[in-house]
C-alpha cells in the first residue's frame, strides 16, 4: 500500500465522516464549522487526483469565500430562529426524517451498483489517453497549459461565466440592500 | 493504485449525504450547505476525470467554472435568505408559505 493510497483513504474518509456529521449535528454553527473541513479534504482530494490548481481555488472561493458568507447570513439571521430551531432536532431520528434517510440511502445504492458496473477504468476514451500518454503524471506542471487553454479553447465559457458572475453580483447586491420606503 | 471508481464512490457518499441535508433540514442556511455538497460532489468527478485530458485540460477548467458558479449562486441564495428572514422573521422553508404579503 503506498503513500498516494493511504493519503487518499484518509482524505475520503475525512470528507464523508465530516459530511456525516453536518448531516447529523444539532448545533448548526458546529455543522457550519464541520463543512469548513469537508472542503479542506476535497482540496486534498483534488491534489492527489493531479488537479493543483483546482485545490488551490477551492480553497480560495469556498473556505474564503463562500463560508465567510454562510456565517455572515447566520448571525444576520438572527438569534430566536437559531434557538427555535435547537429545541426543534433534539430528537435526532424522528418519523420525519425516515423518507429522507430512506431515498438518500437508496439513491447511494443504485449510484454505487451504476458506478461498479459502468467499470468506467476501461471506457474508450480512458483507455485511449494511457496509450497516447495524454495523462498528466505526478511531475507535470499544468497551470501553464491551464492558462493557455483558458485563454483560447474556452474562451466562450470564460465570457458567458464572467458576465453571469456579473450579473450575480449585480443581482445580490440589488437584494440585500435597505429599503428606504417600506412597501 | 487508487482507479476511478474509488474517486466515483466517494463523491456518491458525498451526493447522497448532501441530498439527505436538502431533504431533512428545516434551515434555509443548511439547505444551502446541502447544495454546495452536491456541487462538490460533480466538481470532484469533473477533476477525476480531467486526469486522463492532459493536452485540453476540459475537466479541470469546467470544474473552476462549476466553482465560480456555485460562488454565485450562494452569494444570490444568501441575500435571499436575509430578504426571506426579514419579512417573514423565519428562515424554515416550511413556514415561508406566501408569495403575497
Amino acid at each position: 500500500m503506498s503513500l498516494v493510497s493511504i493519503m487518499f483513504y484518509l482524505m475520503a474518509a475525512i470528507a464523508l465522516g465530516s459530511a456525516l456529521y453536518v448531516a447529523a449535528s444539532k448545533n448548526l454553527v458546529r455543522s457550519v464549522f464541520m463543512f469548513f473541513i469537508t472542503l479542506f479534504a476535497l482540496a486534498g482530494l483534488y491534489v492527489l487526483s493531479l488537479a493543483d490548481f483546482v485545490a488551490v481555488t477551492q480553497v480560495v472561493v469556498y473556505v474564503g469565500g463562500i463560508l465567510v458568507l454562510i456565517l455572515f447570513a447566520f448571525m444576520l439571521s438572527g438569534r430566536e430562529s437559531l434557538s427555535g430551531l435547537q429545541q426543534q432536532t433534539n430528537r435526532l431520528i424522528s418519523i420525519n426524517k425516515l423518507p429522507a434517510l430512506l431515498l438518500a440511502v437508496l439513491f447511494f445504492i443504485v449510484l454505487v451498483n451504476v458506478f461498479l458496473k459502468a467499470n468506467v477504468d476501461a471506457l474508450g476514451w480512458i483507455q485511449q489517453a494511457i496509450a497516447q500518454q495524454n495523462v498528466i503524471t505526478p511531475t507535470d506542471v499544468t497551470i501553464n497549459n491551464l492558462g493557455i487553454n483558458l485563454m483560447t479553447n474556452y474562451l466562450l465559457p470564460f465570457e458567458a461565466i464572467s458576465i453571469l458572475l456579473l450579473m450575480a453580483l449585480a443581482g445580490a447586491a440589488h437584494l440585500s440592500r435597505k429599503e428606504e420606503t417600506a412597501s | 493504485m487508487i482507479t476511478l471508481t474509488h474517486y466515483l464512490l466517494v463523491s456518491a457518499g458525498l451526493f447522497c449525504i448532501g441530498l439527505y441535508v436538502i431533504l431533512s433540514k428545516q434551515n434555509a442556511i443548511q439547505i444551502l450547505i446541502g447544495i454546495e455538497l452536491m456541487l462538490n460532489a460533480a466538481i470532484l468527478n469533473l477533476v477525476a476525470f480531467g486526469r486522463f485530458d492532459k493536452l485540453n485540460n476540459s475537466g479541470q477548467t469546467f470544474a473552476l467554472f462549476a466553482i465560480v458558479l456555485a460562488a454565485a449562486a450562494s452569494a444570490v441564495a444568501l441575500a435571499i435568505v436575509l430578504n426571506v428572514y426579514r419579512r417573514y422573521r423565519t428562515i424554515d422553508p416550511d413556514k415561508v408559505n406566501q408569495l403575497k404579503d
